[in-house]
């Protein structure tokens, strides 16, 4: 009965944190969203008390029932295990207890907390289990998603119904997409093998929730007169954290999965209240830790910034030109602009700073995943790799689009409202004057202008003293937003001739 | 019979709600060739039951089709490359019917489809006696004025279209620039005198022009008739600018008029408007049907178009072979509208005004864009969502929601986005091709504000 109610919990959060990398339309994170912000390093990052108290507070009643239910590398771990398991009867007898291997576990902690306060950010978040799902998700199976969606989409249009439209699918950032395999194939080898290894060794959330778990009020035990040493128990238990020889379960590594009790054929294991007065002792133990993991995070003062080196952009305008000679029909050739290098990164609105922003994601791609107008991707630099960042080639950020701020659970982009968003000012364009269309075609232009919501390009007179003269964009830097409509619909190739800079902290304007 | 051109009208009305997505247009075009292939020659056996009417030309007694074949929309697929080029097979196909069927007047262009279309051309009706058929071109000298170029092209035309005489030949696209630009296309550098040269000499046979003006122009143009004597004329004529000619600032009526007063012959083209008077809005087309419920909307345009007597004939750019059957059964043969017919397609012209679509007809004259833009893709779409009811007017609007959807995602369907409305420039390099006079940047800024609002809700 508990590990049919485990199950179907775990189910439930599993395909929705799922759906919540795979559904493009933002449709369903209205519903979902709260699955992303209740997961425990997010939750820490965006100092959501609440959230983390209550985890805690589950784990020190329940056990690390986190691990087997909310966090969705644990659920998938289980499910690659439970099909080992299926494919022969043997293997899914195929545990043995180990002993905790704590020196492993706490040095990843520390190096894992230290990573985080020293600024190696990107590294530490690696192993982090909600963000590596999310990487998976987003990467290797969005795709998949959206390509069975685009298959809808085109009977819909054979069929001549707008139930469905297609969806561009790209590779947002190659290193990433690797990292996600590579995440994958890992956790998956070991799951496979050792069920759950990677969540009792190198696991950071795992060793965190397993110092609590210990001391938990409710957990299996196991009842020594009615035990018949068949051993069993041990022998399916995926967490390899039942000593059958002495009787004793590893509450640090157990999590709750409820799988020996259905097991044990003699109905010795029960999941049940442990001593009281203990719990209660170290529960008191437990709550100062607590306090110091805070307070450690408070403190984490992380002097990172990504000093890029400027390139200017040099590189004239080449505007794709019609053929020779004018014949009738056709489509010029589209070429595509490249990608500017910016001196500081962009960061959506919300995000407070690019420090703020840096300090608190987990790169768990979520806002890359629902951004509809792609722009969020990935970055590859290697100081902030996987963290996303903003570009402006296939979109632009749309100032009545809050998707990302919406659905952030690490408080690195801070819910906005449309209002709000419109006056953050997140960066401002740039205009290299040297390959504007109107200087290199010679031709009347003003595209940037028309599309800025923010009203923040004027067509000045290129040359003032005579009134027919080209108009040329000039930026009012003080009400511009870094929307980059501008950049997204300049047609000066291959490098636009308005780009936007990135201010490290953002402002109202 | 009547089972079949039934079967015909409903393939029309088939193609008119499917839209102008090319992709689309294609892909059903397949289809229903496919599935139609018997009924296919039963349909031209409906129209063998009757004689394609033919018209005489009073110069030279040629005996010209009242349906012309407009050779500006040969299908088209891609090759290896992915480039548009013409599909010369389906191409041969359509000549071969067409010439079975008593089509014996072929109108193309050295710069139609991407300037492969007097290939094209070429290639099909070599398959044929020369005798059998009369093969319009044009002087496009557009883009380059000089002596040299405008005498390559002439004689490139010989080349692309295999033979060594040409039957009607015109300068291309009169009107624009007026008598002015005329000059200087065609008489500074003493190209028309050469052509007269060589009507003289027989490798032309008639010497006339194509017209995308206003009326004074006109008038100018055939004062000119005494010096150069002007064999035939082509002129855009329809029931929606027979009186009106809207952005050209022509009426059709009054360039007719005149020709018959000099008596001279017309060649018609745009009788269908790009088929915007074959995808008229559904309120229309019931009107149509309830007059006369068996015939194709498309053919009250025929013969409309065919209906004065001055009329050599009536060119149709016929990329299908429905387009082709259809035609040919309303001109085999043609029964020239009755007065109260002419008032009944007063009354629909004046309810078309009704409607804001852009009066694009999809010619390409405009294309390549520099920047990339699929204009008349652009338009189209708009036209087609006009037409269907679907432009919301404001966001309270009852079905707003549904409208909003449908725009948008037909939108990305029917135009990548790179080459969608919010690219113009506004550079205005397109407007002076557009024979329509259609302030193309104006339309598509205007079509993109439309986009913008839907897409932020603040219709």
């Amino acid at each position: 009965m508990l590990r049919k109610i485990r199950i179907i919990l775990a189910a439930i959060f599993f395909i929705g944190v799922t759906l919540l990398f795979l559904d493009f339309t933002g449709t369903l994170h209205a519903y979902l969203g709260w699955m992303a912000k209740v997961q425990f390093l997010p939750a820490v990052l965006a100092m959501n008390f609440v959230v983390v108290v209550g985890l805690l507070l589950l784990t020190l009643v329940f056990g690390r029932v986190y691990c087997s239910v909310i966090c969705p590398l644990g659920v998938m771990q289980d499910i690659i295990s439970w099909v080992h398991g299926k494919t022969k009867k043997k293997n899914r007898f195929r545990f043995s207890y180990s002993p905790a291997k704590n020196w492993l576990r706490y040095t990843v902690l520390v190096l894992f907390v230290l990573g985080l306060v020293l600024g190696a950010h990107s590294i530490a978040i690696l192993i982090a289990p909600y963000s590596a799902y999310g990487r998976i998700a987003g990467n290797l199976l969005a795709p998949l998603y959206q390509w069975g969606n685009n298959l809808l989409a085109w009977f819909a249009e054979k069929a001549g119904s707008y139930a469905f439209y297609s969806v561009d699918v790209w590779i947002k950032s190659v290193s990433t997409f690797i990292i996600a395999a590579v995440t994958l194939i890992v956790v998956g080898v070991l799951a496979w093998k050792h069920g759950r290894t990677w969540c009792n060794t190198i696991c950071p959330v795992g060793t965190v929730l397993g110092f609590f778990s210990r001391f938990s009020v409710f957990a299996p035990v196991i009842d020594t007169e009615k035990c018949r040493n068949c051993g069993l128990c041990g022998k399916q238990c995926k967490a390899s954290c039942i000593n059958m020889k002495e009787h004793e379960i590893d509450y640090s590594r157990c999590v709750a999965c409820m799988d020996c009790i259905d097991t044990c054929n003699e109905g010795a294991i029960h999941y049940a209240r442990r001593s009281f007065a203990r719990a209660q002792e170290d529960r008191k133990g437990a709550q100062e830790d607590k306090k110091d993991i805070q307070e450690d995070k408070k403190g984490a003062d992380q002097s990172r910034r990504a000093f890029l080196i400027s390139g200017a952009i040099a590189g004239t305008a080449v505007a794709t030109h019609a053929q020779d000679m004018k014949v009738d029909g056709g489509l010029a050739a589209i070429e595509h602009a490249q990608k500017p290098e910016r001196q500081t990164p962009l960061v959506p609105a919300g995000a407070l700073s690019v420090k703020n922003f840096q300090d608190h994601c987990t790169a768990c791609q979520l806002c890359v995943s629902v951004c509809p107008n792609e722009v969020l991707r990935p970055s590859t630099s290697l100081s902030t790799l996987m963290l996303p960042e903003m570009s402006y080639e296939r979109g632009y950020c749309r100032p009545e689009c809050t998707r990302c701020s919406d659905i952030c659970p690490a408080g690195a982009i801070k819910p906005v409202s449309r209002e709000e968003k419109s006056s953050i000012q997140i960066g401002h364009a740039v205009v290299n004057l040297d390959a504007c269309v109107v200087n290199t075609d010679e031709v009347s232009c003003g595209n940037c202008a028309r599309h800025c919501p923010a009203g923040a390009i004027s067509m000045v007179r290129k040359n003032p003293d005579d009134p027919k003269s080209l108009r040329i964009p000039a930026v009012n830097e003080e009400i511009c937003i870094g929307c980059g409509a501008c950049e997204n619909l300049c047609p000066a190739r291959p490098f636009t001739a308005i780009h936007v800079e990135g201010h490290e902290v953002h402002k109202t304007i | 019979m009547n089972t079949m051109k039934n079967n015909n009208i409903d393939r029309r009305e088939f193609f008119k709600t499917a839209g102008v997505a090319a992709a689309v247009m294609s892909g059903m075009g397949v289809a229903a060739g496919c599935k139609e292939g018997g009924s296919m020659t039963s349909t031209g056996t409906a129209a063998e039951d009757g004689e394609m009417t033919y018209r005489t030309n009073p110069g030279n007694g040629d005996k010209v089709s009242i349906l012309g074949y407009g050779c500006m929309r040969w299908p088209m697929i891609k090759d290896e490359d992915g480039k548009d080029v013409v599909d010369q097979e389906t191409t041969n196909r359509l000549v071969d019917h067409a010439l079975e069927h008593g089509v014996n007047y072929f109108d193309t262009a050295p710069v139609y489809l991407q300037g492969q279309s007097e290939k094209a051309t070429g290639i099909a009706l070599k398959r044929h006696p020369r005798e059998s058929y009369f093969i319009a071109t044009k002087l496009s000298n557009f883009s380059n004025f000089t002596r040299e170029n405008s005498l390559e092209m002439y004689r490139k035309s010989f080349e692309n279209l295999q033979v060594d005489y040409i039957d009607y030949y015109l300068l291309h696209s009169l009107g624009g620039g007026g008598v002015e630009q005329f000059n200087r296309r065609y008489v500074d550098n003493g190209i028309l005198d050469f052509l007269m040269e060589e009507r003289k000499a027989g490798r032309i046979r008639n010497l006339g022009f194509s017209f995308h003006g206003d009326n004074a122009t006109f008038d100018e143009f055939l004062k000119l008739h005494d010096k150069y004597h002007w064999d035939f004329v082509q002129i855009q004529l329809n029931y929606l600018d027979w009186n009106n000619g809207g952005n050209t600032k022509a009426n059709a009526a009054y360039l007719q008029q005149e020709l018959d007063r000099l008596g001279i012959p017309s060649v018609i083209m745009e009788p269908l408007l790009g088929g915007r008077l074959s995808k008229v809005p559904q309120y229309v087309a019931d009107q149509f049907k309830e007059r006369s419920p068996q015939s194709s909307v498309a053919s009250w345009a025929f013969r409309f178009a065919g209906t004065p007597a001055g009329v050599l004939s009536v060119l149709s750019g016929m990329t299908y072979m429905e387009h082709l059957q259809d035609n040919l059964g309303t001109y085999s043969p043609l029964k020239p509208l009755d007065q109260e017919e002419m008032d009944f397609l007063e009354y629909i012209a004046d309810l078309m005004k009704k409607y804001p679509t852009v009066p694009c007809n999809d010619c390409k004259y405009c294309m390549p864009c520099p920047y990339g833009i699929d204009i008349p893709a652009i338009l189209l779409h708009y036209n087609k969502c006009v037409n269907a009811g679907e432009i919301a007017k404001s966001i309270e609007d009852e079905g707003y929601k549904k409208a909003r959807r449908a725009y948008l995602v037909s939108y990305d369907r029917a135009v990548p986005k790179l080459r969608q409305a919010a690219r113009c420039t506004g550079c205005n390099q397109c407007s002076e091709h557009c024979p329509q006079r259609i302030n193309i940047p104006r339309e598509i800024q205007r079509i993109d504000k439309y986009v913008e609002n839907l897409r932020k809700d603040t219709l």
